[in-house]
């Protein structure tokens, strides 16, 4: 007897619907048979069987929405060995994916103010994904105007690698929403290029990794233009895509490149941690007259969060967000690690600490007022980034406070960062690089003295 | 000799050559040689830094290219740009002013060299980076493509960026996608320092978009009479929706490839040899006197043009240095 397993089909699927079933009771199937189609938060896959038998129960019935990973779906009695379960559903897939997110899956502590403080009470909120609000957003600036258009891999007919773009080919068409080939410089070039002359294109890398392809563009043929012709040559154009670790996709594709943007001038560089920030920030880069790189995060985009429901939700480029306010310490956080210290700042007031977040949002230009201002009340700094330490956000971050708020200072400013060394691929040691809740309780332990 | 024969090929269709066509060809590229060699005298003076990549030699080429193109074309190379500014008809004083880092320079003094624009010209850089300008030339094909515009964006590059990658990224997106993109390739034979035969596995470099399905034709880059017939064909190829049209020129600099370069990777004999029977000067002038042009009213082009150069000069050293504060500007435009 062999159970059938509900599989991951991505490094960060959780759960998924399991939308028809292919076979039925007394079926004899055979390996690599498609026996199901499954709908995970990315797209709609089959779903094919790795051991042979004969149909003994079905266990999920089609149309079952949140199947979690590993959930017996479908029972084969005298499978013709006992392996226990389908090569993609080995323990540690479905752990690793489980462990991570289970701290971004509840961001927010419900404590915690979503609401942003530029709406006043009252206003009208609606629950969204990460995922939909970057569309909406993308959706809402196409149609307000002409020249705004997404070119990348897979963001047309496929609807996105991420599903973000679901939905605009059908709108826009294929004029305005562009299937690129796997050719990262050349369709940067072509944006650029197309931004020099006027348009405002939304550049889609699939990750931020595959820019490292196209950073030339970027840096030396976007972000210095304007200087270079002496305020001549505009370039309106969005780098965005996911930035930083997925899950278990190990050291070529997990790298936050937070800083590497944040480095150069000419660039404005956001990272949006909930559906508000992604909403309000994309909208606010695609009108921006300067080219943007937009950090998104993989682990956030099925995340949903609660948005203000009005007509025009823009935010402003260069504004950090006190996420939570507190009195004792101050956490800098962008992106998925906002979530991080949400949940430190939580565990951390049940003894007693009270931690004040900063979500970033911009990172350059940095909004170090904000982060100034937060030190003076608290004189104690921890960051938190997801990249690596050395010439990080996080370093950064400490210069100014040290060089602005030196006095006010009672510890010395920590960071929280990635370990050193390239993402390894095993569970264990992947747990063992990047940030985590309890490295922020214990770094906010340290500059509290406790 | 060859550059008689030449003449007398091009005199053939002189008869549809107007006087004034020769006479605005040959004005427009000896106006290219006296700049870029007061270019050359005012880096050697020290007035000129960094890098500076001359045309001279290559003339014909953005002369005749510009010939076949309209308004609302664009224009894009990389770092040896001085003689497609002037050809596009940018200011000489400007581009003087911008090679010796002044305030009266095209882009402030902030640009230099390898990196001036004019967007009322349509001349979209100057780019530093070898075959960067290829995919940015795509992207300017791509907004005529979106615009529907009907104008044409002239992608220029050398033989040694037609080996960088994102040089065929783009041609297969160009054809891919038809858009309006003239690639002209100025085969000067040298990358640098390396041959074109020391570099590319195929020297026919006409035929680089054969595997996309993009036409291509090797052109005369030193007759720029086959230049601007070429440019026509091409240019109504993209802009009648085709697609793409790959130029090579043939062509050869005169001066190395940056004022540094003492260019010994090549005899004199032979720097000598085209010189003597190749050059776009010469060949141009042997034509007018065949139209029966009046020595004088060459004569008359010639100090003309020493005159507007020295203009240019003048001006690129008299211009301020830009003011401190023009460190900080033109980082950001404001939103």
């Amino acid at each position: 007897m062999t159970d059938i397993l509900m599989p991951a089909l991505s490094p960060t699927m959780e759960e998924g619907t399991l939308s028809k079933w292919l076979i039925k009771v007394g079926d004899e199937i055979s390996a690599g048979q498609v026996i199901a189609e499954i709908e995970t938060d990315k797209a709609t896959m089959e779903v094919e069987a790795v051991d042979e038998g004969k149909v003994e129960a079905i266990l999920v019935d089609a149309g079952t929405e949140g199947v979690k990973v590993n959930t017996p779906i479908a029972r084969l009695e005298g499978g013709a060995s006992a392996s226990p379960a389908p090569a993609q559903t080995a323990p540690e897939a479905a752990a690793a994916p489980a462990a991570e997110p289970a701290a971004a899956a509840t961001p927010a502590a419900p404590k915690v103010e979503l609401r942003d403080p530029e709406f006043p009470e009252g206003t009208p909120m609606v629950k969204i994904t990460v995922r939909d609000a970057l569309r909406d957003a993308m959706a809402e600036e196409m149609r307000r105007d002409d020249a705004v258009f997404l070119m990348g891999e897979e963001v047309a007919q496929y609807q996105g690698a991420y599903k973000v773009s679901r939905g605009l080919l059908e709108e826009f068409g294929d004029r305005r929403v562009i299937d690129t080939p796997i050719t990262e410089m050349g369709f940067a070039g072509i944006g650029s290029g197309a931004a020099m002359a006027g348009l405002k294109p939304i550049i889609e890398f699939m990750t931020f990794n595959f820019a490292m392809q196209a950073i030339d563009h970027i840096i030396n043929s976007s972000a210095k233009t304007l200087y270079m012709s002496g305020g001549q040559i505009k370039s309106s154009i969005v780098f965005r895509g996911p930035n930083g670790a997925a899950a278990r996709v190990a050291a070529q594709h997990s790298q936050d490149y937070s800083a590497w943007y944040a480095n150069v001038p000419g660039l404005k560089v956001l990272a949006p941690y909930d559906a508000a920030d992604a909403k309000g920030l994309l909208k606010a880069a695609i009108r921006d007259p300067n080219p943007v790189v937009f950090l998104e995060h993989e682990m956030m985009y099925g995340n949903e969060f609660e948005i203000p429901d009005v007509e025009d939700f823009v935010l402003p480029i260069g504004k950090a967000k006190i996420q939570r306010p507190g009195k004792d310490v101050t956490i800098t956080a962008h992106s998925r690690m906002v979530g991080f210290a949400l949940k430190a700042a939580e565990q951390l007031a049940a003894e007693g600490i009270d931690v004040e977040v900063i979500n970033l949002r911009t990172l350059r230009p940095l909004d170090t007022d904000t982060i100034i201002a937060s030190v003076k009340k608290t004189n104690r700094l921890v960051t938190v980034e997801e990249g690596w330490g050395p010439c990080g956000i996080g370093a950064e971050v400490a210069a100014r406070v040290v060089a602005e708020a030196f006095d006010d200072l009672d510890a010395p400013p920590l960071r929280v960062h990635q370990e050193d060394v390239p993402m390894p691929y095993a569970a264990n040691l992947e747990a063992l690089v990047v940030p985590s809740v309890e490295k922020i309780v214990k770094a906010v332990k340290a500059v509290t003295y406790r | 000799m060859a550059r008689a024969a030449k003449a007398s090929d091009s005199g053939k269709k002189l008869s549809n050559v107007s006087k004034d066509e020769l006479l605005k060809y040959y004005r427009e590229m000896v106006l290219i040689r006296r700049f870029e060699e007061r270019a050359g005298q005012l880096y050697g003076m020290g007035l000129i830094g960094g890098f500076c990549h001359l045309y001279i030699g290559q003339e014909a080429v953005a002369v005749g290219m510009e010939a076949a193109s309209k308004d609302g074309d664009q224009v894009i190379t990389g770092y040896r740009d001085h003689g497609h500014m002037l050809a596009a008809g940018m200011d000489p004083k400007a581009v003087m002013a911008e090679l010796t880092g002044r305030a009266g320079g095209s882009s402030k003094g902030k640009g230099g060299s390898m990196h001036m624009f004019d967007i009322a010209t349509g001349f979209y850089g100057g780019h530093g980076i070898v075959g960067a300008q290829v995919s940015l030339g795509t992207g300017l094909a791509f907004s005529d493509y979106y615009r529907q515009n009907g104008n044409v964006s002239f992608t220029y590059f050398g033989d040694g960026a037609a080996n960088q990658g994102q040089v065929y990224e783009s041609f297969n997106m160009a054809q891919l996608w038809k858009l309006p993109v003239v690639y002209v390739i100025e085969n000067n034979e040298y990358a640098m320092g390396t041959s074109l035969a020391r570099a590319s596995a195929t020297v026919n470099l006409s035929q680089r978009g054969a595997s996309f399905g993009i036409p291509g034709e090797t052109v005369d880059g030193m007759d720029v009479f086959a230049v601007k017939d070429a440019a026509e064909r091409a240019a109504e190829h993209a802009r009648s929706g085709k697609g793409p049209y790959i130029l090579e020129m043939k062509t050869y600099r005169y001066r190395g490839h940056s004022m540094s370069d003492p260019a010994k990777y090549r005899s004199k004999e032979e720097v000598e040899e085209v010189k003597t029977t190749r050059d776009p000067i010469e060949h141009i002038k042997t034509m007018l006197q065949q139209a029966g042009v009046a020595e004088d009213e060459i004569k008359a082009i010639d100090n003309d043009v020493k005159a507007i150069v020295l203009e240019a000069v003048e001006f690129a050293q008299t211009s301020p240095e830009p003011d401190p504060s023009e460190l900080f500007t033109d980082i950001y435009t404001e939103a």
